[in-house]
């Protein structure tokens, strides 16, 4: 299988020249753009993280998304200084996220009942976080203010000086390394004995069990980091978009994350991210013009998807890839070698 | 003691409602285990077939009974030939192709009606019960949700396609080699399913302004209805009907409908911990 073999290998030539174009992007074009598309790349690479190499596909995802962004707006409105509120937005959906899994994977809950429970979490925030307007809802100095959400929060600063806060410029690059590092750390973890079970998990979940792994602690450890990731994404996207909605935890955002992580590709890193940068770039052209709906792109092109190709584009790519060079492989090879591979020879028949 | 009359009322009003939109749902889930995530834009549409067609001067009645569940039910007939049937027995796939097809109604129904809500008014006028004011409209959809079921549940007991429905329910092999293609068997129940969401959506229209977004405030109501009663089509969905409308309107009447919305979710949750196979695979195992 082609997602096995590309486990773990790291191919650091590729990485240098995507950090190189992140880099000079700027010198070329407004960052404002470019932004978000990183930081759904990034939301897009925690569920792909799960879902692709894991086997679990949350259907709320988008739920530790926007908590990680409501985190930091609540946190940073009343401490001020941004470095941790950051760390609690990673933190507090990690947390979330730990205990809903545990609840689920100890509970031998999976497929389609996992659908149903993260599904309703997110809805539950979505219903709750729309619910709260007026004076009741405040946490510190933060209030919550319903379906209007959290506007005007301070954005990050360097850590330690609250008066230099980032925006423009600096935000794109803290987006581009936060993205660069999470797929560090998904490489680190799937080049880990942890990332191997997780394939075996994915794989045969049975087996691993009678090898002795304990699979819900496996199932949990990954929905948190998972969740973490999210979260920070979510941070970020509160940063970027300096507005906090219950919006984030729409089911919309929910189906959008889904649908760049499976058409980009499943069991693969890159293929989430791409997804997301280019189904992200076609929702943000589709939304200056009202003739053509967005929803109706996104849907059409999930079902031919997994009707057509249900790993993704970039699996699908990667097939193509390797029987293009596997026949050039064995057109240079010698005639007799290549003959001996038709069939058993007469000797060798039993 | 009229209070108690309305709370009554809307709780059975509540359980009515969540039976309704989680018939269509729950017949393709219990013999297919397939999970429709666009039954939600079923309903919708059913809405808006009765919104056309009482515009264009058909009696409601017949908008909503008849026509809203056949458009409904071929609409079904031809997702069902263009996508369902190329994924069953993958469960998860079925269910990402159907979020893509319930995005892709939403698209086109807001292409061609607009991204306004539109709404007819309710056939019956309201009545006085005491000192409050009830609209009629709600008995008529508790009546309509009762002979339902009742109808659903002769079909399965006493005819021959009902029988052949449960074999199919319970082994679709045995069922096949007795001659019945199950693909027919479930080609029909996919059709009958959406028919059902159809009515659903035609029924309920007075009641709700239509969106072309309508559909996800059913699909997740349905959804957790039909995975919290189990596979057994109509106990399930009746046990967990009863369950989840009892328990949404008495936290809405004690503080508010959001909470009792909440309330809802959360007890979905905690029901499928403790019963990850639903309330029939755990109580009555053997029900239809």
């Amino acid at each position: 299988m082609i997602a096995w073999q590309s486990v773990g290998r790291m191919r650091w030539g590729w990485f240098l020249v995507a950090a190189a174009i992140l880099a000079l992007l700027p010198l070329a074009a407004d960052t404002h753009t470019p932004t978000v598309l990183l930081i759904w790349a990034l939301f897009a690479l925690s569920l792909g993280m799960m879902w692709g190499y894991a086997g679990l596909l949350s259907f709320g995802h988008s739920a530790y998304f926007g908590l990680g962004a409501y985190t930091y707006a609540v946190a940073v409105i009343n401490i001020g200084e941004s470095t941790l509120p950051l760390l609690l937005a990673v933190l507090v959906p990690a947390i979330v996220a730990g205990v809903i899994g545990a609840m689920m994977f100890y509970g031998r809950i999976s497929d389609v009942y996992m659908g149903v429970i993260t599904l309703v979490v997110t809805l539950i925030l979505f219903k709750f976080m729309s619910a709260t307007a007026g004076d009741a809802y405040v946490i510190g100095a933060a209030r919550l203010g319903g379906f209007n959400g959290i506007p005007g929060f301070q954005t990050l600063n360097v850590p330690g000086y609250p008066d230099i806060s980032l925006f423009g410029l600096p935000t794109y690059y803290v987006c581009a390394a936060a993205l660069l590092l999470c797929y560090l750390v998904c490489r680190w973890i799937l080049a880990r004995s942890f990332g191997r079970v997780l394939v075996g998990i994915r794989e045969n979940e049975e087996r691993c069990e009678l090898m002795g792994y304990n699979v819900p602690a496996y199932k949990t450890a990954i929905f948190a980091v998972a969740a973490a990731m999210a979260g920070l994404a979510g941070c970020l996207f509160a940063n970027w978009a300096e507005i906090v909605t219950p919006r984030l935890f729409s089911l919309g955002q929910a189906a959008e994350v889904l649908i760049w992580v499976i058409v980009g590709g499943l069991g693969t890193l890159i293929g989430p991210i791409l997804g997301a940068i280019a189904l992200g770039y076609v929702k943000i052209l589709l939304g200056e013009q009202t003739v053509i709906d967005n929803s109706l792109i996104l849907g059409a092109l999930l079902i031919v998807v997994v009707l057509g190709i249900p790993r993704g584009v970039v699996p699908a790519l990667q097939r193509v890839w390797a029987y293009g060079s596997r026949r050039s492989r064995r057109r240079q090879a010698q005639p007799g070698t290549a003959r001996r591979t038709l069939g058993p020879s007469p000797g060798e028949q039993r | 003691m009229d209070y108690a009359g309305v709370v009554g009322l809307e709780v059975l009003y509540m359980i009515a409602f969540l039976a309704l939109t989680s018939a269509g749902l729950a017949i393709v889930f219990g013999m297919m285990r397939v999970i429709n995530l666009a039954h939600g834009e079923f309903v919708m549409l059913g809405g808006y077939t009765t919104i056309a067609c009482y515009n264009a001067g058909i009696d409601i009645y017949f908008a909503m009974l008849v026509v809203a569940p056949l458009v409904v039910g071929i609409i079904g007939l031809i997702v069902e030939r263009t996508i369902i049937r190329f994924l069953y027995g993958r469960m998860i796939d079925t269910m990402l192709a159907t979020w893509g097809l319930s995005l892709l109604l939403i698209g086109l129904v807001t292409l061609i009606f607009g991204n306004t809500a539109v709404s007819v008014p309710a056939p019956i006028s309201g009545y006085q019960l005491g000192e409050y004011q009830m609209g009629g409209y709600n008995l008529f959809i508790i009546l309509v949700a009762c002979a339902l079921f009742v109808a659903m549940w002769g079909v399965l007991r006493f005819t021959r396609a009902g029988l052949i429905a449960r074999g199919a329910m319970q082994g679709a092999e045995v069922v096949s080699s007795l001659g019945y293609d199950p693909r027919k068997v479930y080609m029909i129940t996919f059709t009958a399913g959406a028919a059902l969401s159809g009515l659903a959506g035609g029924v309920l229209a007075p009641l709700t302004g239509l969106l072309p977004s309508a559909g996800g405030a059913y699909i997740a109501k349905a959804f957790i209805t039909v995975i919290t009663g189990g596979a057994a089509v109509i106990s399930g969905t009746l046990s967990s009907a009863v369950i989840f409308g009892t328990v949404d309107q008495f936290v809405s009447f004690a503080t508010d409908p959001v909470v009792g919305e909440i309330a809802m979710l959360a007890l979905a949750i905690i029901l499928l911990r403790l019963m990850p196979r639903g309330i029939t695979g755990r109580f009555f195992r053997d029900g239809t």
